[in-house]
C-alpha cells in the first residue's frame, strides 16, 4: 500500500517541458555569466560536503534528486516518491532519459551507490539523518528502494533531498578511494553545465552541457565562471567595473551593498534567500551559576534592542526572531511564544530579584563573551550585545577569536560565558537545528547543544518528532518544541535574516527560487 | 688530503651546511608554534561546512593523523619532509607540492617586478636627488618618498582600484589573466602585464621611498669621502665620478636592504595579493592560517626559509662583486 503524491509529479512535469513564469521576453540564447565567490574551495562533491560554498558552484553541475522551488519540492532526478505505511520503505521513480556528461545512463544503481556509500557514512549532517538507512534496492533501473529500520517521515526526507541528496556516477567511483577520488574535484553530474576548469585561487568554468534532458533549448548561457575574489571592497570594485556580474552571501561590504543596490545598473535585496534564513543568536554557557539563572537569560533578552539591530547592523533586512524555527520555514513556524520586548526597566528588575543588584561602579558582574566572525553581521552583533549589555549593568569583555578559534573554544573546550554567533536553518528543524537543544552532543560538534542545557521534555519532543510520521502530529511537536525553547531560553534565536545578493540587472531569471545560489540555473540568461 | 675547491664554491657548500640546522629549528619551532592554535584542519572545515556529525569529525580526523600525540605528528612530518615530501593538504585535496609550485609563480613574479622597479627607480632618484641635495627637486622627491613610504599598501591599491579600474576603466581589477579569453603567446604576455601593473606599483612604492632615501644618504656621505676627492682631482669626468666612484660604493647599503627586505616583501604581498585575488603564496599562507591548513603552511615556511637562505648568499656574492676588499669566507 502505497500513498502517491500526484500533485507533485504534475508540477515536475510542468517544469519538464519547459513552462516558465509569467515572462514578457523571449529567452537569449549564449554569454558569459561571471559570478564573484569569496573564497577558494577544495571539495567539489555535494554528495561529500554538504555546504552552500559547494553547492554553489556543483550545483549547476550535479543535480540533486528533489529540488526546493517557489511551488514547492519539485522532481529534478527523481519524478515522484512515496512511503510505506510503516514509514519503513520510500520509493523514487526516477527521471528517464538522463545522461552524465560522460555519456552514461544515469540509473538507481548510482543513486543506491551513492546512498550506501556517500549520504549514509561520510556527507555531514547526511549522516545523522540517514543513520537508520538499512539497505537501498533497485526493483528496475528507474526506481530506487531505500529501507529504513525506524521509521523516516516522507516531509523530513524530501526536505532534506535538495541539499542531502545529490547522487553521484558509480562508474567513476566504485572500487576507488572515494575521499581521494579526481571527480571531487572534476565533478560528473548530469546537470546543465559541465564542468570545465579549476585554476586554483583564480577562478571556476562550467561550459554548457548541450545533452541535457530538460531539453535542447536549456541552459541558455554558454558559460558560467565563479572569480574567487577574496578582498570584499576588491569584489565591489569588481562588480562596479562589470567585470563580475553578481555577488552572492553578503560578499561584498554591507555600505557598497547599500550604496550599488541603490544604484540603477543592479539589484540588491533577500530575493532567492528564502531558504538560506539565519538566525543571529546569543548563546549561554548554563555551567556558569550566573547565567544558569533563568531571570538573568531572561534579563539579557528584556536588554536587546532587536530592532535597533536590524536596522543599523543588517539595514532592515530581518525580522526579529521566535525561537529556532525561523518563520520563513511556515510548515513549522508559530509565533505563539512567550516574547521579552526590549524593556530595559524590566531587565534591572529582574536583575536585582536575581540577586546581582549594581555595585558602586554601576556593574552588576562580568561575562567573557566570544563573538564569531561569520563575516559584518555576526561581528557587529557581538559589538552591540556587548553596548546593550552596558546599560543594565552587565560588563562583557569580548575575547577576540577567528572562525575556527571561535568553534573550538564555544562547541569544545566550553571556555565562554556567553557568545554570539549564528545558527542556519536547513529546510526542516530535523536537519540542523534541534542539535541545538537536543542533549548528548559530543563536545567538539560545532554548532550543537554545547550549552549545557539539559531538558528530558524537550529531548523527547525532538526524538518524537524525528520519527513521527503524521505530519500534524510532526508538526505541532515542533510548535511545542518552539515554545519550550523560547520558555528555558537555553539560546537566544534573537534576530531571523536572510543572505542578500546584487547582481546585474543584465541577469534575467536570477533569484528566482528559494535557494537559487544553489539550484542549476539552467533558465538564467543575460539581456544584452 | 685536502680538495681544493673554487672559493666559491667552497663559500656555497659552507653556507649549505650551516642552512640545514637554521632550517630544521625554523621548522620545529613553526610546527609547535601552529599546533598551539585553538582549532586544526578538521574543525577549520566542518566551520566553512556548516558543521558535521561527531562521527564524521571523528572519522576525519583519525583519516588525517590528527588523533596522534603533537610529537608523533611531528616526526612523520619531518621525517617526510627530510625526503622532500610536503604532504597532503586537506583544504585542497592535493598534494602540497602542486600546491605550492602553482603559486610560486605568480608570487616570484609580484616580488621580481616589485622589488626592481623599486631599486632601480629608488637607486636612481636617490642618486638624483643627492647630487641636487637641498634644491627644489631633492625637495619634490624626498616628499615624495616620505608619502609613498607613510601610505599603507592595502590603502593605495584601493585608491588605484577606484581610479583606474572603476573610474577609468583603464586596467583589470585583480586576477592574473582576463578569465574566459584564452589568449596565447604575446597577447597573453601583454594581458598579465596589464594585470600586474596596479599591485606591482602598490608593492614597490613602499620599498622605492626606502632605497630613496637609503641612496641619498649613501650617496652624499660617499661624496665627501678622500677617494672622490682624488678622482676628482685626476680629472675623471663628473658623470664618471659619479657611476664609477661614488654609486658602487654607495650601493653596499642599499643592497644589505635589498637582501634583508626579500622576506619582508613576501609578507607585504600577503595584502597586495588578497586585495588584487593574485592566486599566491602571500594570499595562500593567509588562507592557509584560517584554514588550519598545516601542512601547506609548513610548506611555505619551508621554501620561503630556502629562498631567504638562497637569496642571502647571493646579496654575499654580490657584496663581494662590488667590493673587492671583502673576501668570501
Amino acid at each position: 500500500m502505497k500513498t502517491l503524491k500526484r500533485g507533485l509529479a504534475a508540477a515536475t512535469c510542468a517544469i519538464a517541458t519547459g513552462a516558465m513564469p509569467a515572462l514578457a521576453e523571449e529567452p537569449q540564447r549564449g554569454g558569459t555569466f561571471v559570478t564573484h565567490v569569496v573564497s577558494d574551495l577544495g571539495v567539489l562533491n555535494p554528495a561529500m560536503r554538504a555546504s552552500t560554498a559547494v553547492y554553489q558552484i556543483t550545483g549547476k553541475i550535479m543535480e540533486p534528486l528533489i529540488d526546493l522551488t517557489k511551488d514547492g519540492y519539485v522532481g529534478v532526478l527523481a519524478t515522484e516518491w512515496s512511503a510505506s505505511e510503516d514509514g519503513k520503505q520510500i520509493t523514487f521513480k526516477l527521471r528517464e532519459n538522463v545522461r552524465w556528461h560522460d555519456g552514461q545512463p544515469f540509473g538507481c544503481d548510482d543513486v543506491a551507490f551513492t546512498a550506501m556509500e556517500f549520504w549514509k557514512p561520510i556527507l555531514n549532517y547526511s549522516s545523522t539523518l540517514q543513520a537508520n538507512l538499512e539497505s537501498v534496492e533497485c526493483p528496475d533501473p528507474l526506481t530506487a528502494v531505500f529501507n529504513y529500520s525506524k521509521p523516516m517521515p516522507l516531509n523530513l526526507l524530501v526536505a532534506a533531498m535538495p541539499d542531502l541528496g545529490h547522487p553521484v556516477p558509480k562508474h567513476l567511483y566504485e572500487g576507488t578511494d572515494l575521499l581521494r577520488n579526481p571527480h571531487n574535484q572534476a565533478p560528473i553530474g548530469t546537470g546543465p553545465f559541465k564542468f570545465a576548469e579549476y585554476e586554483r585561487g583564480q577562478y571556476i568554468i562550467a561550459v554548457r552541457n548541450d545533452d541535457y534532458w530538460r531539453g535542447p533549448e536549456y541552459p541558455y548561457l554558454d558559460r558560467v565562471i565563479w572569480r574567487f575574489i577574496p578582498d570584499k571592497a576588491a569584489a565591489a570594485a569588481a562588480l562596479e567595473a562589470g567585470e563580475v556580474l553578481a555577488s552572492g552571501f553578503i560578499g561584498i561590504p554591507m555600505e557598497d551593498m547599500v550604496r550599488l543596490g541603490e544604484d540603477p545598473r543592479f539589484k540588491m535585496g533577500p530575493e532567492g534567500y528564502e531558504n538560506n534564513v539565519a538566525h543571529s543568536t546569543i548563546e549561554f554557557n548554563l555551567r556558569n551559576p550566573i547565567l544558569a539563572d533563568l531571570r538573568v537569560r531572561q534579563a539579557i533578552y528584556h536588554g536587546l534592542d532587536t530592532d535597533f539591530a536590524i536596522q543599523a547592523i543588517m539595514r532592515g533586512h530581518g525580522k526579529a526572531g521566535r525561537g529556532p524555527i525561523p518563520s520563513t520555514s511556515s510548515a513549522f513556524y508559530t509565533d505563539d511564544v512567550p516574547t521579552y520586548p526590549y524593556d530595559k526597566a524590566k531587565a534591572e528588575a529582574l536583575l536585582d530579584e536575581a540577586g546581582y543588584p549594581r555595585g558602586p561602579d554601576g556593574v552588576r558582574f562580568k561575562l567573557r563573551h566570544r563573538a564569531a566572525s561569520w563575516g559584518e553581521y555576526t561581528g557587529l552583533w557581538g559589538d552591540y550585545f556587548a553596548q546593550a549589555m552596558r546599560e543594565i549593568g552587565i560588563q562583557v569583555e569580548i575575547v577576540p577569536s577567528d572562525a575556527t578559534s571561535f568553534l573550538t573554544t564555544v562547541y569544545r573546550d566550553h571556555d565562554f560565558d556567553t557568545a554570539s554567533g549564528w545558527h542556519q536553518y536547513r529546510s526542516d528543524p530535523a536537519v540542523s537545528t534541534t542539535v541545538w537543544l537536543r542533549s548528548g552532543a559530543p563536545a567538539g560538534t560545532a554548532w550543537s547543544n554545547q550549552f549545557a542545557y539539559l531538558s528530558p521534555e524537550m529531548d523527547k519532543l525532538i526524538d518524537d518528532a524525528a520519527t513521527e510520521l503524521n505530519p500534524e502530529a510532526r508538526v505541532a511537536l515542533y510548535h511545542e518544541m518552539q515554545k519550550l525553547e523560547m520558555t528555558d531560553l537555553p539560546v537566544i534565536f534573537a534576530i531571523e535574516h536572510p543572505f542578500l545578493g546584487i547582481h546585474s540587472v543584465k541577469l534575467q531569471n536570477a533569484y528566482n527560487t528559494p535557494r537559487w545560489e544553489s539550484s542549476s540555473w539552467y533558465d538564467l540568461w543575460i539581456k544584452e | 688530503m685536502g680538495i681544493h675547491l673554487p672559493p666559491v664554491l667552497a663559500f656555497a657548500l659552507r653556507r649549505l651546511l650551516q642552512a640545514v640546522p637554521v632550517i630544521l629549528l625554523i621548522m620545529i619551532g613553526s610546527f609547535l608554534l601552529l599546533k598551539l592554535t585553538p582549532g586544526d584542519t578538521v574543525d577549520a572545515l566542518v566551520g566553512d561546512m556548516g558543521g558535521a556529525d561527531p562521527a564524521f569529525v571523528a572519522r576525519l580526523r583519525a583519516e588525517y593523523g590528527l588523533d596522534q600525540p603533537v610529537l608523533v605528528q611531528m616526526w612523520r612530518y619531518l621525517s617526510k619532509l627530510a625526503m622532500f615530501d610536503f604532504g597532503w593538504s586537506y583544504v585542497y585535496e592535493q598534494p602540497v607540492s602542486t600546491v605550492l609550485l602553482d603559486r610560486l609563480g605568480t608570487t616570484l613574479l609580484l616580488m621580481a617586478s616589485s622589488l626592481s622597479i623599486a631599486f632601480v627607480c629608488g637607486v636612481s632618484l636617490g642618486a638624483f636627488a643627492a647630487r641636487r641635495a637641498y634644491s627644489l627637486t631633492d625637495n619634490v622627491i624626498s616628499t615624495l618618498g616620505l608619502v609613498f613610504y607613510a601610505m599603507p599598501s592595502f590603502f593605495l591599491a584601493l585608491l588605484m582600484i577606484l581610479l583606474f579600474s572603476v573610474k577609468l576603466g583603464w586596467l583589470p581589477v585583480g586576477g592574473v589573466a582576463t578569465i574566459g579569453a584564452f589568449y596565447t603567446g604575446w597577447d597573453k604576455v601583454a594581458d598579465t602585464a596589464m594585470h600586474m601593473v596596479m599591485p606591482t606599483m602598490a608593492l614597490s612604492l613602499i620599498y622605492l621611498a626606502f632605497y630613496m632615501r637609503l641612496m641619498r644618504t649613501s650617496v652624499l656621505e660617499v661624496s665627501d669621502l678622500d677617494f672622490v676627492r682624488t678622482a676628482r682631482a685626476k680629472g675623471a669626468s663628473p658623470s664618471r665620478v659619479m657611476f664609477h666612484h661614488i654609486m658602487r660604493n654607495a650601493l653596499l647599503p642599499v643592497v644589505t636592504l635589498l637582501g634583508l627586505q626579500f622576506s619582508t616583501v613576501l609578507g607585504g604581498s600577503v595584502v597586495i595579493e588578497t586585495i588584487f585575488s593574485l592566486p599566491g603564496l602571500g594570499q595562500l599562507a593567509y588562507t592557509s592560517v584560517v584554514k588550519r591548513d598545516l601542512n601547506t603552511l609548513l610548506g611555505i615556511i619551508f621554501l620561503c626559509s630556502i629562498i631567504v637562505v638562497i637569496v642571502n648568499f647571493l646579496t654575499d656574492l654580490v657584496y663581494a662583486w662590488l667590493d673587492r676588499r671583502i673576501d668570501l669566507k
